[in-house]
Order: structure tokens, then sequence, then C-alpha cells
């Protein structure tokens, strides 16, 4: 069909052109490679809130052979390591504020005598509550330990004591620094991705090309195409960095199949696009077109799931979360990589997506053409 | 206080950029200029002569790797900041802040420029006056056309009486009115404010009213002196042909112009062929060349002098002649020969209440070339977007090769070759890069393709492998040329394509816009140079958006009355000056 | 004197100049007032660390009344929604359609073993989403806990007591993400204002020309700098205080410091940003990388790296460096301490000073990049 050559022919010059200029620059190389190698890196070590070695300071007024015992424990658990050993309660203060210790431990002086006499002996613990998520997860590092001493130190006969054993399903150790890995496979590539897409319209508009574009017979869905696959194949390379990293590097599992994780970001980099390109239609230079960008980024990124769960969130904001492609981009990514998800147990993931581009693309195609006159 | 004799002083100026093929070449090479205090002083001299760089190291933003530059009586590289104190600049490409309005963008440099609040409504008010932008000081200067803000920045940069001004091509793509007035205001500032003006221009005409003249070329000055003693060099070399009846006088400009080793130059002019001969080419020898055509000596003017000067210096590049059969359009637009291939018929636009175009009509035949002149900001710009389908028309007609922009726009747009006013071009991109991502855009095929970008890259001597960023501007002109012909267009638009191009490489550019003509391509053309009206067939004047004569350079010449003798330039002034008196009256009357 | 006027004169014009251009275009009052207003709302209703109403799957395998006891406490948590199932495989489903994110299955056995003192209760755990499985583990070890602990009480002098832990969480009694993540926001919002709003004005005017022409007129290069730091200035401190406000009236965080203390320390803290886009802007001359460029100097890393929701301690030593290079590392803590423990003097000047040395070099630096020259 000669027809379709023809339209094919011109859409592939743009296509070249369109990379070209994006790789051409050995600094815009670098813009596209680094970010996500080194955002991979630095966050994956830095976004967990597995705290190995918990800072602690401990007043022992007991200083008996059950709270020396405990306090062995402690510190033979390889999650907390003794900042100091104080003499008084009212020398924490100073220490936890300075951020010195995360928790301070106060051993009251008839703890022993309490355990021998099978009453509760309670232990006073403080935390500091500035970051309430990491001072949450030592105090229950704290619990499990003082939950083995006290099921080690009950008779026999105690019914105080069960065993809890956990077992996680994909991620045998609970690593937190999971979340984020799996979470930047997709909303890392998206920042680039969005801005690829939304400032190349706006830098044609203002290095003066644009109208030398569309004098020729290209048609507005052609350049549209034209813009949209560069930026998608963009974002592939950057999900494929991400992705390599997290399991050379990271050693995380990838259960699933590849060609479905490679399905399910190209249907999202192409819905992220499409709300690249309804900003580059609407953008007037390139100030706007980033400008907008963030202001549609932020919002995405935070109601997707990569920092906080999409499930603590109120129901409306659960709701409006559906408008969000990233947030169905990670979840299908941690599905498929992790619990090694089949196509059946995604397929609702592509739905929303579809949605937005199915809105967008459109949105943009119109917004162009009325742009133009 | 500095000595009055000399307001610059250069001695043994080198500056080294590094080439675009990584090696350094010298942009000036041991320059060696003074500037007399209260004079007007004119740079001249081809693209990359070094008159940009010239002029930055004079600011004290570039500093000179060899020699010394002292201006004002400070040293260029140690006080660049006294010298910026002290003197008026403006650069090539204005840098006006688009989104502030016209009369904002002029406070500014008011306030920067510490000019107090009684001089500046005064000097503000006169430069609006001036540069006829009164109507427009709430405008974004963003919405402003080419010419308009070339004359806001030059506006911008005269609101202050400085110690020395400096003004690097302050008329490219400024019309002839604005040009004369531009220099009126010139001259009133030498004589009552005692300053020192340089400028460079690729105006002969401009360096004429000059003091001194200095021409540059490959970063060397070639010559200085009055444009009296340089006009003198060309003495006795130049002459006037008149072409037999019925030819058109290009044709002939094209004859003298492609045998360089006998003829320095040939221009149309008036009907006529203005050229100048080779010295060591005796006259005897020209009989042969110009044939049937009658010939006699005229006197000589600068623009001569300053073609002999380049053409004998070895460092100019001689661009070869364009072969116009490699280029013409491989079939006709389906047209009958007779059929005008752009029709336009009560063409009307409006931006809001804004009239930009008012009802006009006119055709394009075939083959020809026709001129679309006009003041800044006559609508030429719209009327140009609109032919080419980037603008939709408020209503009238349009047809270009036989489709209707309304109903055919794709199929008429791969009819038309494009070049837009700044040479738009991907920078980052090689040249190759750019022709093939134009040869694809038109659907051009592989192999074609390939046929076609080397043709166009042999045609107009580009290196593929050079980027589009660091080709000089009459390159750059090519490179855009080279695209807008790659598929073969049997119509060609050109907006300004000669703006802020050195005589030389207009020449040139012209030599192969005449050659497509003859091998049927039809050109549409807007300048600001009026000389350059005398290679089109047919010429329109637009002005506040009514079309106010359209016909033969000859025909246009006589309504504009004063006899044959007036230049393009003056009939130019003639023709818009007397049909705005006549709207004054019109309106005085209703 | 004379001096003194004209550069008063001049910084006017110049400010006038970069207030205009700021406020003709809308996307600069989108992003500079519009998305804090968003990210407030966001951060303070839609994100939290506090699980609410998790599925998890209940499988009895023991029915005696011990095993119901156990679980009893997960039917009464805020945190847990219990979905009793009869069967474990119906369980395992309900985890692999992400119906339920972890399972409690209390195994057949579990009361004869319970006699012998090695009673077992098994948890599993979905760690795809690991935050949510991390906070669930302590939840649910948490609720059979207590449930043991009051059958334990309802049963005394079988045996020893155990140590029982009384936690109090100082800075956030109530152990609420909000608190920390509102104070953690008004650090993102700097960054982000600075970012964005200034990474493009250098930039813009190498790219459109207007420097060349700027450049030759009696403007001095930090006059350039003060003009267009202004401007922006004023919109950032608009905005701390809607952060301020929001922070007290909307989500009730408690602001334990002194209010100009925290004010002035956000100026601080919003001039080091501005300076930094301003730099890049300068450095790079180039819009397009300007503005990735300072997304990835500033607010990634102000969010990732600063201490704002992640504990910088254990990082590895080279990701811990790159943490103390990040400006926001050094506000992050100082924010949240005066938040939620009040004013803490010597942390005030050891981070003002830190910040004070990243604003002086990033001024200087970016002075240099506007030094009147253009090779």
């Amino acid at each position: 069909m000669p027809a379709f050559r023809l339209f094919w022919r011109q859409i592939s010059a743009l296509i070249r052109k369109e990379l070209m200029a994006l790789i051409k620059d050995p600094s815009a190389r670098v813009l596209l490679l680094a970010p996500p190698i080194m955002q991979t890196m630095l966050f994956g070590y830095a976004a967990t809130f597995d705290i190995a070695d918990v800072p602690y300071a401990v007043v022992d007024l007991d200083r008996s052979a059950a709270s020396g015992e405990l306090l062995a424990r402690l510190d033979g658990s390889g999650l907390f390591q003794r900042e100091a050993t104080l003499a008084s309660p009212s020398q924490i203060a100073p220490l936890v504020d300075r951020g010195d210790v995360l928790l301070a431990i106060t051993i009251p002086p008839d703890f022993a005598a309490k355990l021998e006499a099978g009453q509760p002996a309670p232990l006073q613990v403080i935390l500091d509550g500035r970051n309430s998520t990491t001072a949450g997860m030592a105090g229950a590092y704290l619990a499990s330990i003082v939950n083995g001493f006290n099921r080690d130190n009950a008779g026999s006969g105690a019914t105080g004591g069960v065993e809890i054993v956990r077992r996680a399903w994909f991620s045998p150790n609970l690593e937190s620094r999971w979340n984020i890995l799996t979470g930047m496979v997709a909303g890392l590539a998206m920042i680039q991705v969005l801005m690829v897409a939304a400032l190349s319209v706006s830098r044609e508009r203002e290095q003066g090309t644009f109208d030398q574009l569309l004098v020729t017979p290209l048609t507005p869905a052609q350049i549209l195409i034209g813009k949209a696959v560069p930026s998608i194949l963009v974002g592939l390379m950057q999900s494929t960095l991400v992705m390599a990293i997290n399991t050379l590097w990271f050693h995380l599992p990838f259960n699933g199949s590849l060609v479905l994780f490679y399905f399910g970001m190209l249907s999202f980099m192409t819905s992220a696009v499409g709300i690249g390109l309804a900003i580059s239609a609407i953008a007037l230079n390139m100030q706007q077109a980033m400008l907008y960008t963030f202001f549609v980024v932020m919002p995405l990124m935070l109601l997707s799931g990569l920092i906080t769960p999409v499930s603590n969130m109120p129901e409306f904001l659960q709701i409006a979360t559906y408008a969000n492609p990233l947030r169905f981009a990670m979840d299908l990514v941690r599905r498929v990589i992790l619990e090694g998800a089949g196509l059946s147990d995604v397929a609702w993931d592509f739905v929303p997506q579809l949605g937005v581009m199915v809105v967008t693309l459109p949105l943009a195609a119109w917004l162009f053409r009325h742009r133009l006159s | 206080m500095t000595s009055p004799s000399a307001t610059v002083i250069v001695e043994g100026l080198t500056r080294l950029f590094d080439g675009p093929d990584g090696k350094p070449f010298r942009a000036l090479d041991a320059v060696d200029l003074t500037v007399r205090a209260g004079t007007l002083t004119a740079l001249v001299g081809p693209d990359g002569a070094g008159k940009t760089t010239l002029m930055r190291c004079l600011t004290g933003l570039l500093r000179p790797d060899e020699g010394s530059v002292r201006v004002l009586g400070h040293d260029a590289l140690r006080e660049p900041q006294a010298i910026q104190d002290r003197i008026s600049y403006m650069p090539q490409r204005f840098g006006l802040y688009e989104d502030l309005t016209v009369q904002e963008n002029l406070d500014l440099y008011a306030d920067l420029h510490g000019v107090p609040q009684d001089v500046r409504r005064d000097r503000i008010g006169r430069m609006l006056d001036l540069t006829d932008m009164a109507r427009f000081t709430a405008r974004p200067a963003g919405k402003l056309s080419g010419g308009m803000k070339q004359k806001l920045g030059l506006a911008c940069t005269l609101v202050r009486s400085p110690d020395l001004l400096l003004l690097d091509e302050p008329s490219v793509g400024v019309d002839p009115i604005s040009r004369r007035d531009l220099w009126a205001i010139l001259a009133d500032l030498i004589a009552h404010d005692n300053l020192s003006v340089i400028v460079s221009t690729a105006y002969m005409d401009e360096a004429e009213r000059c003091d001194d003249v200095f021409v540059l070329n490959g970063g060397r000055v070639l010559a200085q002196g009055t444009p009296a003693e340089l006009t003198r060099q060309a003495q006795g070399l130049t002459y006037t042909a008149t072409p037999p009846p019925g030819t058109p006088a290009r044709f002939l400009q094209a004859r003298l112009i492609d045998a360089p080793e006998r003829i320095i130059d040939a221009v149309p002019r008036g009907g006529d062929v203005w050229f100048v001969r080779q010295p060591e080419a005796p006259e005897a020898e020209l009989g042969a060349l110009l044939g049937d055509a009658a010939w006699h000596p005229r006197s000589e003017a600068l623009e001569d002098a300053f073609m002999l000067l380049l053409r004998q210096d070895q460092r100019t590049p001689h661009p070869a002649p364009v072969e116009a059969e490699a280029l013409a359009p491989t079939g006709n637009s389906g047209q009958t020969d007779d059929a005008p291939e752009i029709r336009v018929r009560d063409l009307v636009r409006r931006f809001g209440d804004f009239t930009a175009v008012a009802s006009t009509s006119f055709d394009v035949r075939r083959g020809e070339i026709f001129g679309l002149l006009g003041p800044n900001g006559a609508g030429k710009t719209t009327t140009f977007r609109m032919l080419c389908g980037l603008l939709p028309a408020t209503s009238g007609t349009l047809e270009v090769a036989g489709h209707n922009l309304r109903t055919g726009r794709a199929r008429a747009r791969s009819a038309i070759g494009y070049v837009a006013q700044k040479f738009a071009l991907y920078e980052n991109l090689t040249v190759r890069e750019n022709l093939e991502f134009f040869a694809g855009a038109y659907g051009l095929g592989f192999l074609e393709t390939r046929r076609r970008v080397r043709a166009v890259m042999a045609q107009f001597e580009l290196e593929p492998g050079l980027l589009a960023r660091t080709l000089p501007l009459g390159y750059k002109q090519r490179l855009a040329m080279a695209a807008g012909l790659i598929h073969s267009p049997p119509i060609l638009f050109l907006d300004e394509p000669t703006s802020g191009i050195d005589p030389l490489a207009r020449r040139a550019f012209w030599r192969s816009i005449t050659s497509l003509a003859r091998a049927g391509v039809t050109v549409i053309v807007t300048t600001h140079f009026m000389e350059e009206a005398e290679y089109c067939d047919r010429i329109a004047i637009q002005d506040a958006g009514r079309m106010l004569i359209v016909g033969t350079p000859r025909e246009v010449r006589d309504a504009a009355g004063g006899g044959g003798d007036i230049d393009m330039n003056q009939a130019f002034i003639a023709i818009v000056e007397q049909a705005r008196a006549a709207e004054a009256q019109g309106q005085a009357a209703a | 004197m004379m001096a003194g006027a004209d550069t008063t004169r001049r910084l006017t014009a110049l400010i006038r100049k970069e207030t205009r251009q700021m406020l003709r275009d809308r996307s600069n009052l989108m992003v500079g007032l519009l998305l804090p207003i968003v990210l407030n709302l966001l951060f303070g209703y839609g994100l939290s660390f506090d699980v609410r109403n998790a599925p998890v799957a209940v499988v009895l395998e023991d029915r005696s009344q011990m095993a119901r006891e156990v679980t009893s406490g997960l039917d009464g948590s805020p945190y847990i929604d219990a979905i009793h199932v009869d069967a474990m495989a119906d369980a395992e489903r309900l985890v692999r359609e992400h119906e339920a994110v972890a399972i409690v299955r209390v195994p057949s056995d579990f009361s004869r073993r319970a006699g012998a003192g090695s009673a077992a209760v098994q948890v599993i755990l979905n760690g795809s989403d690991t935050t949510t499985a991390n906070a669930l583990e302590g939840y649910i070890a948490g609720a059979i806990g207590t449930a043991m602990q009051h059958r334990a009480d309802r049963a005394p002098g079988t045996g020893r007591g155990g140590a029982t832990v009384i936690q109090r969480i100082w800075f956030n009694e109530a152990s609420d993400s909000t608190w920390y993540l509102v104070p953690g926001l008004l650090v993102i919002v700097i960054t982000l204002i600075g970012a964005l709003l200034t990474s493009l004005l250098i930039a813009r005017e190498w790219e459109r020309g207007t420097l060349e022409s700027l450049f030759v007129t009696p403007v001095r290069p930090h006059e350039i700098l003060i003009a267009k730091l202004l401007p922006y200035l004023v919109i950032g401190a608009i905005d701390i205080v809607t952060c301020l406000a929001a922070a007290r009236f909307l989500f009730h965080v408690p602001i334990r410091g002194s209010l100009i203390v925290i004010f002035l320390a956000a100026m601080l803290y919003l001039a080091v940003s501005l300076l930094l886009g301003l730099f890049i802007s300068g450095k790079v001359r180039n819009q397009f990388e300007a503005s990735q460029i300072s997304l990835l100097a500033s607010f990634m890393p102000a969010t990732m790296l600063s201490g704002f929701v992640f504990d910088l301690r254990n990082l590895p030593w080279p990701v811990w460096i790159v943490s103390q290079l990040v400006p926001a590392t050094h506000f992050m803590p100082l924010l949240k301490t005066l938040f939620l423990g009040g004013n803490n003097w010597t942390m005030l000047a050891r981070d003002s000073l830190i910040l004070i040395a990243y604003g002086a070099v990033l001024g200087i630096a970016t002075t240099r990049t506007l030094a009147k020259r253009l090779d």
C-alpha cells in the first residue's frame, strides 16, 4: 500500500530526527543515562526503613542477672548498637535531642524482683518520634527481642509465650528497599518521559523550527506519533536500566515474564507520553512546558504508592488514583517482578492506563490542531 | 578625560575560536583600527569577516588573545565595566524581553542607563515617533513582527546618548522607510551630542554615509578610508548594459556573473544591468560576453569598490554558480502553463479587531519570481503564512498549485518549499541529518533521498558532516534553501531569505533563484533590500494590510513618478508615503 | 553616594522587570502558589505510613476457645480488617489476588502444643509491598501479644512474669506519620520553588540572547542576581506561611519551637535553594538541560536523601557523603526538631551556619556565571 508506505516513511524520518536530537549531544546523552543509574544506586541504599544497629542508650538501675541477660540479648541481636550506658534517666534527653540515639531503655531497680514474683516487669522505653516510621520499626525490633526473652525465661506451663512464626512471600527478608527499587522502575522513567514529551514541541516553537515542520505534508497525527515514539523509547530504556541495576546489583528476583513486563511498561509509557504531549500542546514555551509538567508529576508520584502505600490513603484519594497511570504501572511491576504474576493477574492494571491514553492522546491531537490557528 | 582625538584604539587584535573541525581559527587576525571621536565609522565585510567579534571585543564581552583594545581611554581587558558604563551597544540579535511590553522594555534600559526622568520622556517619545511604534507601547515585545522587534531593539539602545555607540547590523530586516529614519537619528545624535558611532552593516548605501569605512575579510582589515577614497578604487571599471527589448535584465545579469574571470560583479538595476569588469580584462573582451546588449561606462559606487576588494582577496570563497537543472522540479504541479500557480482572491485576515490583511488579490504565474515588499508590520508575514497554510484565512480564496488551501492543505504543502525568516533548522543535527529529515518528512524514498541529498549538497556546496549550529549565517541560509528544495517543489516560498546576509552571498543566492525560475520553479520572496526587487518579474507593495501596487519593477518605478532615474528604494518610499498621505486625507475628509 | 543611588535605581528597574516577567506567566504562579497548596493537601491527607484496615485473612484450623481468643485481638484492631476464611487455600488465593495482604494461621495442633509451652501462630505476609508488610507484622504481633496477655492475666501465678515494654514516643506521642511528613513537606516545597522556578531564569536569557544586551549596560553581575532572587523570595515566603498555617490549623501538627525562628530558618533555606537553581541555570545555559539537572540535583535528593522519610543513620559511606552534600539534609532535621521538639539552639546555630556557607558559595559561583563574558 503506497499510502501506508508514505505515511511510515514520513513518520520514521521524524522519529529518527527526534532520537538524534535527544542523543546527539554528549551532555544530552549523559542526561538520559546518568540520572536513572545514579538515582537507583543512591536511593536504593537510602530509601529503606530497615535500620541495622539501632543506636540506643541504656539506664540499668537494676544491675541484676536478668537485666544483664536482656541487654546481652539486645547487643547480641545485631539489630541494636549500644551508644551509651547512663547512670540516670535524666541523661537521656540530650542524647535523644541530638539524634545520637534513637531509643533509650530504662530498666527499673525492681526488674528482676518482679520477674521473679511472676509479675509484669515494665521496661521504660523512649523513642525518637521525629520519624515515627523508623521509631515504629525500632520499637518492633525491641518487642520481638523482649518477646524471645520472656519465652525463654517463662517456666514450663506458661501460657504467655506464643511464638509467632513469620513468613513473607515474594520478599523473604522483607527488605523495605525493595519497595522503592521496584517503584523506581516505572517512577524514575516517568519523570523524564513526561519532560521529553512535554518539551519536544515547545523546544521547536522556541527555536523556530516548528513552522518549518508544519509546512511539510506531515499531519498533526503524524507529528504526534513521531514525537511520542522517541519519548516512549527513552522511557523503556530507563526502565530497563533501573531493572538491570535492581536484579544485578541489589539482587532482586525477577519471577515473572519479561514480555509481560515490557508490555506493561509500553502501555504505561504510552499513557505518560499522552499526558506529556497534551502539556506540550498547551504550553507556549519551554518554561511553561516544564512547570506544567511538574505540576502534574508531583501528584502522580505522591499518589502512586512509591513512598507510602495507596491503601493508607483516605477513600476519596484512592479513587483519584485511578486517573494515575503510575499507580497501576507500579502495581504491575511489583506483581510481575516479585510475585511472578501472569497476564490474567494484572489485566486490570491496563484498564486505567488505557483510559488515560484514550483521553490524553486525542486531546493532545485536538489541542495541537486547535493551537495552530 | 579621554583623548579627544581617538575614541577607540585597537592594536594587533587577534582572537581565536575553535573551528567546526576542532582546530582553532583566527576570527580576528592582527587587526589595527582607530576611531576618531565624533565620527561615524562603518565596518563592512562578508559573514565571518570578524565584524561581530570585533564589536564584542570593543564592549569587553570577549577577551582578546593578542593585542590591545582601548575604548574611551579604558583597557577593554582590565576595565570592561568602565567601558560598559559609557557605551551603548546593540547586538546583532537584540535581546528584547518578549513578555514585557514595548514601554516596559524601553523603561528598563532607560533605568539601567540612568536616564533622568525629564530627559527620558522626551527621548522615549522621540524614539517611539521615529520608529512609528507609539501605537504599540502596550503590546508585548514578543507580539511584534521581526522588523518591529529590530526597531525596538534600536530604540532601547538609543534611550540615552552614550560616549560611544556600537551597532551591529542595526538595519537587518528593517524596511527602507525606517532605515532612512534610523540614519536621520544617527546623524542628529552625532551633530548634537558629539558621540562616536561604530556600525557594522551589509548595506553599502549606509556605509557611504559614514566618515570612515573599514572593509574586513577573513579576520583582517582589507582596506580602510573614507567612502570616496575606497570608491575611487573601482574607477574606470564600472558600466551599464541594456539588454535588447524583450529580454529580462536578469538573464543578462546571470550571463555576466557567471564569467568571474572577466566580470567582478553584475546586478540588475532599473531594467539595465550594472556591472564591474576585472581590471585585467580589457574592455574589448567584454563585447563577446555582452552580445547584443548596449553598454556604456557609468560612475562608480562604493558597492562596486567593495565587490572589487573582496573578489581580489585570496581568502574570499568563490561560490560556484548553481546548475538549475539539478534543482528543477521533477514534474510540474499538473497545472497547464497558462493557469496561475498561485491564485489569491479577496484574502482577508483579522486578529480580533485588527485587520492584518485587507481584501488582497493577485496571481503568480508558473516560473515567475514574485516579490512581496512592504514596511515592517504591513502584513507581509501574515500573507506569507496564509499562503503556506500556516495560518487560516479569515475569508477569501487561496489556491496553491491548483489546491484550495481550505480543502487540500496537505497536498498544497507537498508542492511548496519554504525557507523561514530565521533559517529555522535543527541546530544540533548535521547538514546531512537535517536534509535527510526533510526528505523523509516529504515522503521521499530511500534511494530518492540519497540522490536528492547528494544533489542539493553539491549544489549549495555544503559540507555534510558539519553541525548546523556551527555554520556561518550565509551557509545556514544555503542549508535552509537546500532543505526547502529537497523535494523538488514547483513553488518556493522565501521569507526574507537575504536578511543579514552579506552582498557576496546575496549574489550567489540570487544566482540560484534566477536559475530555478528559468527551470520553471515559481518563487515568492519577501525582502527589505529594494535593489533585490530588480531580480523579480513582478513585485507587490503592501502597507497596513492593503495591496498598494502590483507590477513589474519598471511599472512600479514609473508609478512612483520622478522619472526613470529613481532607484527602487526611493520608489518604494514614494509609493508608501503617497498612499499614507492619501489615506490621511481620506480620513480627514470623512 | 552617587554609586549607591545608581545601584538602587538599577536594582529597582531589574526587580520590576523580573517581577513582571514572573507574574505574567501563569505557569509560574501555578507552580509557585498553587502547587504548594496541592502538595499540602496531598501530604496532609494523602500520605501516611500508618496502616489502617489492612485486610488480613484469618484461618483457624484449631477451633478451640484458646485459638479464638488468640485471634480476637485482630478483630478489634483499628489497623486490621480480619477476614475469616475456612481453609488455607482460600487465604492464599486472597493474597495472590491482592484481596488480603497477610494471613494469620492458627494450626490445628495449637492448643495441644500450647499445653507444652510451644504454641505457634503462623503469619504470612505479602512481601511485594514491604512497607505495609513491615508495619503489619508489628500490628499482628501486638494484637496477638495483647490477647495472650489478657489470657495470662485471668490465670495468674502459673509461672514467672514477663518483661513488658512501656513505650513512650517523644516528639510524636501518637506516632502519627503526618506529624513528620508535614514539616518535611515544607522542606520539599521550598526545594521545589528553588529547583523549578529559578532554574530556567538565566538559561532562558542566554538562549534568547537577552544577556548580551543587558551585559553592555552599567549593570553589575550581582545586581542581576539579586533582582532574580528577590521576587521568588517573596513567593517562597508566601508558601512558607501557607505551609505553616496548614500544618497548624489543618493538620494540627504541633509547632513547639518559635514561629519566628522557624520562618527565618525556612527563609535561609529558601535562599539556598533559589541560589542552587540559579547556579545550575547560569552554568548550563540551556533550558532543557537546566530543568532536568535542577530536578535531579535538588528536588529528588531532598525527597530521598535528606532524612525526610528515610533514616540516614545506616547509609553506606559513599551514599552518606552524597546525602551530606544535599543542602536539604542540613535543614530537614532542624525543621522537624523545631516543629516537634522546640527551640534547639545548638542545632539551629550549626545548621544555619552550614546553610549560610552554602548560600555564600552558591551566590559567589552564580555571580561568576554572570561575569560579563561571552567566551
